[in-house]
């Protein structure tokens, strides 16, 4: 079958993947816009909500056969929020430990980027040893039946759902950023910190707040790709790297920007996938992210935390 | 007394900016603080607002010591600081900007809002635009607009009158006086001598981080080392 | 952090509680010993001892036993419910009331963790100084493999003398020019792939249509990886610098997944087999270099020293002073006229080519696999030049040396898979209480000490982050 035939189905599929990443993506992004840092250990905190929302959902999964109705949902709305607990618990720490006594000292720059790759190394490997090394599958939650098609693609219940519930984070985000007092005053940091003070605003407090917002999204959409994928270990690494292209893509420090960088990226991945091969996806991407830092770095849509807001 | 310094001492790393500076600000007057280029006077200012740490000394408002108050805590105390400048929020707009200023109560938001634009009808033309567009001018006011959006008690402005054009810093001198007439006292730093002795009660004059003269307005315009050095005025004999 | 950064503000008050001995540019203050237990009692202290507690239960996880996805918790729960965990808390409470309590101990300890505040040029003459020490040490490095097993000296050359190398070389990255690389390892591969393509009809599928010995491979391999170093850094170095860190990330995982999977080029996991041994053939000298690990060891070590002396000439020089005008103050070094970009690139490409060389000598031992290139690899070397202190040459080596000699003398008590499990903790450990290593270079240290002062920078990445306020 050729490229056009198969155009819808890859779309939707780009969609589904690309929601996810921007899901992720905005933790690189807002930590970005208020400390001007790339969090190399988010990645972490995104798988690490993703094993906390899949064995919350497992241990209540009823025995034998897929649930449907009520229990379908109720099981999915349990994983999202145990996975987002968890990414924001992960988040926390991680801020907690390896940022907040360097930003105490008032550490240079590197030492936040090496501080972040040992707790990320720390945290890929003691859930390796905990969990295991091989990869982890969420059984079904829901009969994954098709629900529409759309031109001639199939529309499944699951992208749906990945789709909807990425969504309504997306804009649950933009809505916090925008129209908040708390959105104001991680706004306000992101743009000059030391007025934002002077305007009352406790900085520690909204760095931490971003944290915790951005692990918070990060695990429920580690729960959401467990879902589609599995969960592992070493999870977070792809979907992170893909997921800070999709930030830097957009604009990073840009909310909006790493919404429509994450679908985009997920299109341009699930068209390249198939029109190249699987395996090169991501290759696809990281060349996407040195395409970009080439030609233009600031992103598609500019790089202030709430300038898009 | 509203605000006071005691022998502070503020140092960048090994180098000391102010050393044993005192100075008082009282209820309701205009006190200024003049002083050439690095003589420590936004160290003060920032130093007042908690920005920076005295390595000695002690600051005290309403005779409490500020020692232990987070610096994003003491706008709620009724301290406002249009930091030098201006540093508006450049991607917010007008009105964000001013809503910044009510950041940490929000029960008076639209009469101050009102009271602000009555002050400065130029920024109610302009509410929705983004602020980093405004003019040096516009954004000069958009900060000390903000800054009163807290309702405080004592004004720190940091040489508002800085880069503007003659006609923008009388505006913005009137309506310093007028924000004192509804008894607010403004610690105002800068580097145009005359203007800022024209509206203040008091002064003080620093060189390298310390006080060297003080006093009412008029003694400090009649001193011939102020009108020397900060007036400009010829003093040399003439034969 | 947005506008320019002033040089030179001082430490911001801090909006929640100073710890002692911390705050403050002054040095560590030398805290009043409480020998009253209802010191104990306060909060602080409170606190103090639940994260000790805290620290207490995750280092009985880690170093307890192992679990799997189906009882995801009961590896957890079976280290803390073990016997094993009083002995945990037992050294979290002695370590408490020892930080609570010990007056003199306590003063010894905050100067312990909190070196960079020391004076700058405080008394310390251990590094580089004396010759007599430097070939001391250089004797001991020449003696001691003598008397280990052969195990150990295969180790010493694989593990310790290979990473000593490539350490060196991230170091004059991470340490001379104030940049990451994350991918390194990728360039050490490229070394390795480009021997066996060269020296051999049999290692790979894809070889060259002649065979070369190893030694003129050398020059070739410290050519190639300094052109990757040179093709990935000249986009990427113009950019803010965290970028950098990023972009070398996901090459040195695509040159691994390359590695691992073009099976038709590479040969895939399964490795390349039968690179032949380094040898000289030279002025009626012939001499091969086999099985046996000591001559490896020399070998490693005459171009560990030289490579030593190499850079210690580079960083005396004109273009070793300009990177350290550079991770001081990027812009003044820039508006005196020191070409910022050419130098980073000059620092990424001269670390790419150390890493590609080292690639030669590991892949004529006869066999590699793409699993010694894997991104662990590369953050394990990042670990090392951490551990040691960046920009100084003798601590890497030392770096190499503690951290592969702990990984070989506890081979069989953790599974290789859970050594990084240390290797983060070490990492964060160290930013926290030691960023300037363990053999710390002077003028890194001074420089470290500096920023956090507020004057200047330590890194070419830039302002520090928010909240960080200078």
């Amino acid at each position: 079958m050729g490229f056009f035939d198969q155009f819808w189905q890859l779309t939707i599929d780009g969609l589904m993947v690309g929601s996810l990443y921007a899901v992720i993506a905005l933790g690189y992004t807002l930590v970005y816009g208020v400390l001007q840092l790339i969090n190399f250990a988010h990645s972490e905190v995104f798988m690490l909500g993703s094993f906390g929302g899949l064995f919350a959902a497992r241990a209540l999964l009823p025995d034998g056969g897929v649930p449907g109705g009520f229990q379908s949902v109720y099981l999915v709305a349990v994983g999202l929020a145990v996975g987002a607990l968890c990414g924001a618990l992960a988040a926390f720490t991680l801020e907690r430990v390896a940022y907040r006594p360097l930003r105490r000292r008032s550490a240079p720059r590197l030492a936040y980027l090496i501080s972040a790759i040992g707790a990320s190394l720390f945290a890929v490997n003691l859930a390796g040893k905990e969990f295991g090394r091989q990869n982890v599958d969420l059984p079904d939650l829901f009969h994954n039946d098709t629900v529409f098609t759309l031109f001639g693609a199939d529309v499944s219940t699951q992208s749906l759902v990945i789709f909807a519930v990425a969504i309504a984070m997306l804009v649950g985000l933009d809505r916090l950023v925008a129209g908040t007092r708390l959105g104001q005053g991680i706004r306000a940091v992101a743009q000059d910190a030391d007025t934002a003070v002077l305007m009352g605003v406790n900085v520690e407090r909204i760095i931490i707040v971003t944290f915790v917002v951005g692990g918070l999204l990060a695990g429920a959409g580690g729960f959401l790709y467990a879902m589609t994928f599995n969960a592992s270990y070493s999870m977070g690494f792809v979907p992170g790297v893909k997921a800070f292209t999709a930030a830097v893509l957009g604009g990073i420090g840009n909310v909006r920007g790493a919404m429509l960088g994450g679908l985009l990226l997920g299109l341009v991945e699930s068209y390249g996938g198939y029109l190249f091969q699987a395996s090169y996806k991501d290759v696809i991407a990281f060349l996407v992210l040195v395409a970009i830092l080439m030609i233009r770095p600031s992103g598609l849509l500019g790089e202030r935390l709430g300038r898009a807001a | 007394m509203l605000l006071s310094l005691t022998d502070v001492e503020v140092a960048y790393g090994a180098v000391t900016a102010l050393r044993g500076l005192s100075l008082e600000v009282d209820e309701g007057e205009i006190v200024t603080l003049l002083g050439a280029n690095g003589a420590g006077k936004t160290t003060t200012l920032r130093t007042i607002s908690g920005l920076l740490r005295p390595r000695a000394g002690e600051l005290r408002l309403d005779g409490r010591p500020l020692s232990t108050i987070p610096a994003h805590d003491l706008v709620a105390l009724g301290v406002s600081h249009v930091p030098e400048g201006r540093r508006v929020f450049p991607s917010m707009s007008v009105r964000e900007n001013l809503l910044m200023g009510a950041y940490r109560d929000r029960r008076h938001t639209r009469e101050d809002l009102d009271r602000v634009f009555a002050l400065f009808p130029r920024l109610s033309e302009r509410i929705g635009q983004v602020s980093g567009t405004l003019s040096g001018g516009e954004q000069q006011m958009l900060a000390i607009g903000r800054a009163l959006m807290s309702r405080p008690r004592l004004v720190l402005l940091d040489e508002p009158s800085m880069g503007l054009a003659p006609m923008v810093v009388q505006t913005i001198f009137e309506v310093i006086a007028e924000i004192n007439r509804d008894g607010v006292a403004v610690l105002l730093v800068e580097q145009n001598a005359a203007s800022a002795l024209r509206i203040a009660g008091r002064g003080y004059v620093l060189e390298t981080g310390e006080v060297v003269l003080s006093g009412t307005s008029a003694s400090l315009l009649s001193d011939d080392r102020v009108r020397q050095a900060y007036l400009g005025e010829d003093l040399t004999p003439t034969p | 952090m947005t506008g320019p950064n002033v040089p030179g503000q001082p430490a911001p008050r801090s909006s929640t509680s100073t710890r002692e001995g911390r705050e403050g540019p002054g040095g560590p203050r030398r805290v009043r010993p409480s020998w009253h237990p209802a010191g104990l009692r306060s909060p602080a202290r409170l606190r103090q001892l639940g994260v000790l507690v805290l620290l207490g239960l995750l280092a009985a996880v880690v170093t307890g036993p192992t679990g799997n996805s189906d009882h995801p918790l009961r590896a957890a729960w079976d280290s803390i419910a073990d016997p094993r965990i009083v002995l945990f808390l037992v050294i979290a409470v002695v370590l408490w009331l020892i930080v609570a309590l010990g007056g003199q101990l306590r003063t010894l300890a905050v100067r312990w963790t909190t070196p960079v505040r020391e004076p700058v040029g405080a008394a310390y003459g251990r590094r580089g100084g004396p010759i007599a020490l430097n070939l001391a040490l250089l004797a001991v490095a020449i003696i001691a493999p003598m008397l280990f097993s052969t195990a150990a000296q295969q180790w010493m050359v694989d593990g310790v003398g290979i990473y000593a190398l490539l350490a060196l070389g991230l170091n004059v990255v991470v340490g001379y020019a104030g940049l990451l690389d994350l991918g390194y390892i990728a360039f050490f591969a490229i070394g390795a792939y480009t021997t066996a393509y060269f020296t051999s009809q049999t290692a790979m599928p894809w070889h060259a249509p002649f065979t070369l010995n190893p030694f003129f491979v050398f020059p070739i391999a410290l050519l190639l990886a300094a052109l990757a170093g040179v093709v990935l850094g000249a986009p990427t170095l113009r950019l803010r610098g965290d970028y950098l860190a990023i972009v070398t990330l996901g090459f040195g995982e695509i040159i691994h997944l390359l590695a691992n999977n073009a099976d038709g080029v590479t040969n895939g996991a399964r490795g390349a087999f039968g690179v032949p041994h380094l040898s000289i053939h030279l002025l009626g000298i012939d001499y091969t270099w086999g099985i046996d690990p000591l001559p490896y060891y020399y070998l490693l070590l005459a171009i560990i020293v030289i490579v030593m002396i190499a850079f210690g000439r580079l960083e005396r020089s004109r273009i070793g002073r300009s990177w350290a005008a550079i991770r001081e103050d990027e812009i003044a070094a820039e508006a005196t006229g020191v070409a910022t970009l050419r130098l980073k690139l000059l620092a990424f490409a001269i670390g790419a080519s150390v890493s590609g060389f080292a690639g030669v000598l590991f892949a004529s031992k006869q066999f590699f696999n793409p699993q010694s290139f894997s991104l662990q690899a590369s953050f394990f070397i990042v670990a090392v030049v951490i551990f040691g202190g960046m920009g100084s040459r003798l601590g890497v080596v030392v770096g190499a040396v503690v951290l592969q000699g702990l990984t070989f003398y506890l081979r069989d008590l953790v599974a290789p898979a859970d050594r990084y499990i240390y290797f983060g903790a070490v990492i964060v450990t160290m930013m926290i209480f030691r960023p300037q290593g363990l053999v710390p270079s002077r003028r890194r240290r001074r420089e470290i000490e500096l920023s956090e002062a507020g004057v200047g920078a330590a890194d070419a990445l830039g302002a520090a982050p928010t909240g960080a306020r200078p």
